[in-house]
């Protein structure tokens, strides 16, 4: 008895911070995750011209919550052929590899959920892919066409795709020469430059294959609502089925956490390493207080009392926000003395919201695309996917590792590396298209042959 | 005391649903259980220190292979594979393999048993602070100096399959 109790306190005292950052994360996820979809909605009506989400706090603000009430009070409905336990672990199987993944990734210097990996980002890259799983056994155990025909897809989407991505991880990574996501981003912050500039290439195609990865628009045809209902989903309901919006969600924000740590440059401000653009500093708690002044300036117009109430809330919520970030800015000019002691503090809220900044802007991104872009049929996925991605992303990791011999023939380092790598990537791109052209050639001299189709809808 | 735990669990994990594998009827929940011992099995790599061979378990045979054996038995039809397993007929050498691979492993507790400070296979595994911290770098290190040439034998070897794969295949069609 002595010894389990022991025991349970070594382990406690272990892992009680990454215990708790867990049990945050499942809480808190489902929030932003809402309000991810918020702003998505948004982002449509207002390309679409219309208002969107408006009645439910002021400018829909607490619309999140209220669609989180309606799932978890909708009926769950089994279906009676369906195989059941599988599909109760399908979406609990995707849910769970997403909210693992994260807890790879590094959100600033000294925020890590998990530990510190050696392969940190085979680990976040490793265990998101195994949401497939979700989908697929999901989309089977419905026992329903549509449903088996978005899983098929899924998975053959998914294997086409993760090559291509996987490639263009390695041709990033070898700029990095480390697989440890911090190491990653501390690279990018010694060689003053990110890796996106120097491997164009690889960021569009992993930005291709992120988007078919996580399923979305333009590459949604697991779900596609005009062929298959609603693909894998079609059969799950109320609690079940937000299960799986949450992985999809979760997903993206893994994926782009995974592009921003790789390309971007991570926690990094932008021109971190220039001296003279240190004013950059003020942007964040700057951006805050502009936020912050809109609100009140907005407050007047909301329709009743609690909504004005509201408003200001969100106001002096975003007043804070901006004091916790001028703070480690503003306190070394006004007392030298602390500068040291308030460092650590500057790397993490700053490095924090840069990371938190450049997700987001990723995650906008596909936003834009899915608004923009009609979906693809399936054949032209593949096609896009096995023609020109996979050679793409193959030659690409070829001639960057030339470009990195020249670099390092050369001396080259930092923005000068720019001058081998950016022939290597037009060399990368121009001969992908050959490739294509070629291949279009001698397919439309099969032409004659009968072509099935097989997994188009 | 936590190693061993984990390493239990983990094995608990891999053997017994290695044993629910092979029985269930339905080739879905075959390969649903397959996936648990190769996670299991990847819990375990984990466990001694060996990140690297973990997460490429993971990635290669969950997340790849096992995508596509899931591929592979939604679009076979299970009814007909079901019926040709009534007239399966290797029962008796299926048997004579266990036999010998059981004797094998006997084999291997017996000996290992006998070692200097070995008790009991797997009891004893995870030298802490043994392993140097960069895994990946270690296995690349011998892959790419050490064993170079069996390396790329082998990768030889598997162009030839992948071609000879796509060469049967266009055949068909």
């Amino acid at each position: 008895m002595q010894a389990a109790t022991q025991a349970t306190i070594d382990f406690l005292k272990l892992y009680w911070a990454p215990l708790l950052c867990g049990v945050v994360i499942v809480a808190v996820l489902p929030l932003i995750a809402g309000y991810i979809v918020l702003v998505e909605r948004k982002l449509m009506a207002d390309m679409q011209a219309r208002l969107g989400p408006m009645r439910v706090g002021p400018h829909g603000l607490l619309q999140p919550i209220a669609d989180a009430v309606k799932l978890l009070i909708k009926e769950d409905i089994i279906p009676d052929d369906a195989d059941k336990v599988v599909f109760w672990l399908a979406p609990v199987f995707s849910v769970g590899a997403a909210l693992l993944a994260i807890g790879g990734l590094a959100f600033g210097p000294a925020f890590q959920i998990g530990v510190n990996l050696n392969i940190g980002i085979l680990f976040v890259v490793g265990i998101s892919a195994l949401g497939i799983f979700g989908i697929v056994l999901g989309g089977w155990a419905s026992n329903s066409h549509y449903s088996l025909m978005g899983a098929l897809r899924s998975s053959a989407q998914l294997v086409s795709y993760e090559t291509a991505g996987g490639m263009a991880l390695v041709a990033g990574l070898l700029f990095a020469g480390t697989l440890n996501i911090k190491s990653i981003v501390e690279a990018q912050s010694t060689q003053g430059v990110w890796f996106g500039f120097l491997a164009p290439v690889a960021f569009f195609t992993y930005l291709v294959a992120s988007i078919a990865e996580t399923n979305r628009a333009p590459f949604d045809l697991p779900e596609a609502e005009s062929e298959l209902v609603a693909g894998y989903m079609t059969e799950f309901s109320g609690f079940r089925w937000s299960l799986y919006f949450l992985a999809e969600y979760t997903n993206m924000i893994v994926v782009a956490s995974v592009a921003t740590t790789l390309f971007l440059g991570g926690w990094l401000r932008p021109f971190a390493g220039i001296r003279w653009l240190n004013f950059l500093d003020f942007v964040p708690p700057l951006l805050m207080i502009g936020i912050g002044a809109y609100c009140v300036l907005r407050m007047p117009k909301q329709p009743s009392k609690v909504q004005q109430i509201f408003m200001l809330a969100v106001a002096g919520l975003c007043f804070v926000a901006a004091l916790v970030l001028a703070g480690p800015v503003l306190l070394p000019f006004v007392k030298p003395s602390l500068a040291a002691a308030v460092k650590p503090f500057y790397a993490g809220i700053h490095g924090g919201f840069w990371f938190i900044f450049k997700v987001s802007a990723y995650l906008y991104f596909f936003m834009w695309l899915r608004f923009t872009i009609p979906r693809y049929r399936f054949d032209q996925l593949m096609r896009l996917g096995w023609h020109f991605l996979i050679p793409l992303s193959i030659i690409n990791v070829l001639v960057v590792g030339l470009a990195l011999i020249v670099g390092s023939y050369f001396n080259l380092q930092g923005w000068a590396l720019l001058l081998a790598t950016t022939p290597a990537a037009l060399l990368a791109l121009v001969a992908a298209l050959v490739i294509l052209g070629m291949e279009q050639k001698s397919q439309a001299r099969q032409e004659t042959s009968s072509v099935t189709d097989f997994y188009a809808g | 005391m936590l190693d061993k735990v984990i390493f239990y669990f983990f094995a608990a994990i891999a053997v017994s649903s290695a044993a629910l594998m092979v029985t269930r009827r339905n080739a879905v929940h075959s390969a649903i259980f397959l996936i648990t011992t190769l996670l299991a099995t990847a819990g375990i790599f984990l466990q001694l220190r060996a990140e690297f061979i973990f997460i490429v378990q993971i990635i290669l045979y969950v997340g790849g292979i096992m995508v596509l054996f899931i591929f592979v038995i939604m679009l076979v039809n299970l009814d007909v594979a079901l019926h040709q397993l009534k007239f399966a007929r290797q029962k008796w050498v299926a048997l004579v393999v266990v036999l010998a691979l059981a004797a094998q492993v006997g084999v291997m507790f017996w000996t290992t048993g006998k070692m200097q400070g070995q008790v009991w296979p797997g009891l004893n595994a995870a030298p802490v602070g043994k392993l140097p911290p960069g895994n990946a770098e270690a296995v690349a290190q011998s892959l790419f100096g050490t064993y170079l040439l069996p390396f790329e034998i082998a990768s030889v070897l598997l162009l030839v399959a992948m071609i000879g794969a796509v060469v049967m295949a266009k055949k068909r069609a």
